[in-house]
């Protein structure tokens, strides 16, 4: 796996304890791949080759599965996010309404591509599918925050307000 | 709990619910009977969340402490009431004034003016509930709610979803006592047959079929799973009911459970949904405490739980074998069938799989009956469909309407029209698996079997209107970039055909298409339909060929005249200028980047658009306005 100097992998030891404890409380669940690399994810923000393998491990399965489940998912990502995630959305609603020149006003903003982050880690953008505000078409979501009815004219400040 | 415990409740909270549910001067006599003066409904669902309930709600409370209101007038946070577009959204009960586009600076006025001193604010009114004379006119009697029918949203934007006991003042788990008391599964089953229900996640199959294939089956252990992946990009049906009403959908699931002999239940959710996870974890909570899941529910001896997954986004797990595939812990990659899941299905054992909204359904046959059911919609499509309307149309929402309804009542009477003063051109329904149906089909009425012979389908229920600004060649590119991205790669002709199906169309936008592609584009399509493992495959087609089939001169303009009728297909926009309009200023000329652009000083200039490179920095930069587009 190719991984840029600021994506070495960092673990701290209360990170491996979390993840551990998930587990050891999956271990015995029938189908427990899943529900435990989501809350891997939910732990580091991401899914790196180490905490893949820690999950294969600690659940007594092939790391080639682990890493095919964490492959297969659009959820789950193996190189790390942003600070701030910033997601687009493409579902039907928001395309006809013109998603796609927001999502081009986002990416012309930060100079990045979708499924990227910035040098400084503070941004990514990913497009999502479908968060299901069809009536605030067409929707951006940066972390847990929805700005709806967008035009690409107002992208620049609602970035640069999370960049102060 | 027992069946007593279930009325005692029902009987206490009933009227409670009645206030929001009858016309406004019963609704006082009522309210004056239930301890609270009035009741403001404020929808907590992802819509109205996504435009600020939640600061709404925050200010409302505050500001019924600081009036000294909070003893007398009761706050809900209730589901989705349906018109998204006008959220957040805020009702006032007993007189069902409708406030659209709350502000916690609104909220701050109608505490005083409206719920202190008993005067409605008319200015905060959605337009429609108020007549000239500054009469209120009720929610169901706007043209968004006149045609509609609420079953499998009938609880949606008027009970707590967080409240099980309201959930019981609604006849909530009367029809598991029912079943449980005076039904057979076998009863069950024939119920559920008779009244014709068909899927609603996609293809409409006979639930009362699927049911009694799974009872047939012999095992001693067997599933009953729900599908709430709703991958659809643009239906959000599932998540309503969800969000507004999940007590309904434990309910099925435990009457499907008695049916087939099942004990277990796994409800598969989106995790991009996460209000709807948290209110039905919620629900799970508050039935297991009450005792309507667990051993021995209602004294009968039956017992059942459930549990539940969350999907991790992938559309093809809303596939019924990819599904469980996924459960199973592994990539969510379809089985062949056979063996069908009611012969093995989750962990090989016989399972049941139905749709939320075709559980929403389910409760209300078993205690209404099958007769009932069958008295709406048509002979072949009994009972009603949720619709996500959206796009290019005035009421962007949740709609559910009778089978049978047609398209122009859903589009001008209910969707209120086309924005902008534009014309309808299509709807298209059933999202990256469906097709569109063309304004000549207006009047078609809505049903599986109709949209099916139009070359669309059901599918969940998304139906996204299309007005004259819309490319249709655009549209099929668009659904089939999004099958590529979600085809599971599992089999050839999805995983290929998907991807050369867009190389094609990709081929027609950018100007380089021959009359012969769409021949290639329809023999491909045949393909991908008969060889394709699983409904993503097989349907990924068609979006194009309903398009080719409906609007075949759009795909003309783009192969032969190499243009794009509406301009939406950057890559065929002609730049040019109006030599009339043209005062030679050169200023073009100097910011084109490229150097297409030649003419003398003072003199009309030329665009070479064969050079440009469609940046449109002469036409941002003329100032008489002399550069157009073609």
């Amino acid at each position: 796996m190719a991984e840029s100097t600021h994506n070495v992998f960092k673990g701290t030891n209360e990170q491996r304890r979390k993840l551990k404890k998930v587990i050891a409380q999956n271990k015995d669940v029938p189908g427990a791949v899943l529900p435990v690399l989501q809350e891997a994810q939910e732990i580091y923000g991401y899914l790196p080759i180490e905490v893949q393998q820690m999950v294969a491990d600690g659940l007594g399965v092939s790391l080639s599965e682990v890493y095919g489940v964490a492959t297969f998912y659009s959820q789950f990502s193996l190189t790390p996010k942003g600070e701030h995630r910033i997601s687009v959305c493409l579902g039907t609603a928001c395309y006809v309404k013109g998603a796609g020149q927001i999502l081009a006003e986002v990416e012309k903003k930060l100079g990045i591509k979708s499924g990227e982050c910035t040098p400084d880690g503070l941004f990514s953008i990913d497009s999502c599918r479908c968060v299901g505000a069809c009536g605030l078409a067409p929707i951006m979501m940066i972390d847990d925050e929805v700005y709806g009815k967008l035009t690409p004219d107002q992208v620049d400040k609602i970035i640069d307000s999370y960049s102060e | 709990m027992k069946i007593e415990e279930l009325n005692k409740i029902k009987k206490e909270k009933e009227k409670l619910v009645m206030v929001r549910k009858v016309i406004a001067s019963e609704g006082e006599k009522l309210a004056k009977q239930t301890g609270y003066r009035k009741q403001v409904l404020v929808c907590g669902g992802t819509g109205c969340t996504s435009s600020g309930s939640k600061k709404v709600i925050e200010a409302l409370e505050k500001s019924l402490k600081a009036n000294g209101l909070d003893k007398e007038i009761l706050v809900v946070r209730t589901g989705c009431f349906g018109l998204c577009s006008l959220g957040p959204i805020m009702i006032v009960y007993p007189e069902g004034a409708f406030y659209a586009q709350a502000t916690p600076e609104g909220v701050e006025r109608i505490v005083k003016e409206h719920l202190k001193e008993g005067k409605v604010v008319k200015d905060l009114l959605y337009k429609e509930t108020v007549h000239e004379d500054g009469s209120i006119i009720s929610l169901y009697e706007t043209n968004f709610y006149k045609k509609q029918l609420r079953v499998a949203l009938k609880n949606c934007g008027v009970i707590d979803p967080e409240n099980i006991e309201e959930y019981i003042a609604v006849d909530g788990y009367q029809a598991l006592v029912k079943a449980l008391t005076k039904m057979t599964p076998d009863d069950v089953i024939e119920e559920i047959t008779a009244s014709g229900l068909r899927g609603r996640g996609g293809g409409g199959f006979p639930t009362g079929k699927k049911w009694s294939f799974a009872k047939a089956s012999v095992n001693d252990v067997k599933f009953v799973c729900c599908n709430a992946d709703e991958g659809d990009p643009g239906a959000f049906m599932d998540r309503s009911i969800l969000e507004g009403d999940p007590q309904c959908i434990i309910e099925a699931m435990i009457i499907a459970g008695y049916a087939i002999g099942a004990s277990h239940g796994f409800v598969y959710i989106r995790a991009e949904y996460p209000i709807a996870v948290q209110r039905l974890q919620k629900a799970i909570e508050q039935a297991k405490e009450r005792g309507f899941l667990g051993k021995n529910i209602l004294g009968s001896g039956f017992d059942f739980d459930m549990e539940i997954r969350l999907g991790a986004g992938a559309f093809v797990c809303g596939e019924e074998t990819a599904l469980m595939t996924s459960i199973e812990g592994n990539r969510g990659e379809p089985r062949p069938r056979p063996p069908f899941p009611a012969v093995k299905g989750l962990f090989g054992k016989p399972t049941v799989l139905n749709n939320v909204e075709t559980y929403a359904n389910v409760a209300q046959i078993i205690l209404k009956g099958s007769k009932w059911f069958r008295s709406m919609g048509t002979p072949t499509s009994p009972g009603t469909k949720v619709f996500a309307l959206g796009g290019k149309i005035t009421n962007v929402g949740l709609v559910e309407i009778p089978m049978g309804t047609t398209l122009r009542e859903i589009v001008e009477e209910i969707g209120g029209g086309i924005p902008n003063g534009k014309k309808f051109k299509a709807a298209q329904t059933g999202g990256p698996s469906g097709g569109c149906i063309p304004a000549l089909h207006i009047d078609t009425p809505i049903d599986y079997d109709s949209l099916i012979a139009l070359g669309s389908m059901m599918g969940s229920g998304g139906m996204i209107i299309l007005d004259d600004d819309t490319c249709m060649v655009d549209l099929a590119k668009f659904y089939l970039e999004f099958t590529v991205d979600e085809s599971c790669g599992k089999c050839t002709p999805c995983r290929i055909g998907t991807r050369s199906l867009l190389r094609l169309l990709d081929k027609i936008t950018s100007g380089k298409g021959e009359e012969e592609d769409l021949e290639k584009i329809e023999e491909l399509a045949n393909h991908m339909q008969v060889s394709s493992l699983c409904a993503l495959g097989q349907t990924a087609p068609n979006p194009v060929l309903s398009t080719i089939n409906y609007f075949k001169d759009e795909y003309i303009a783009h192969i032969k005249d190499k243009s794009c009728p509406t301009g939406v297909c950057k890559a065929l926009m002609k730049y040019n200028i109006t030599p009339a309009k043209c005062k030679g200023c050169t200023l073009c000329a100097k910011n084109c980047p490229v150097g297409a652009i030649s003419g003398k000083v003072k003199q009309p200039h030329v665009i070479d658009n064969d050079k440009c490179i469609k940046c449109g920095l002469c036409m941002k930069n003329c100032k008489f306005g002399a550069v157009y587009t073609s």
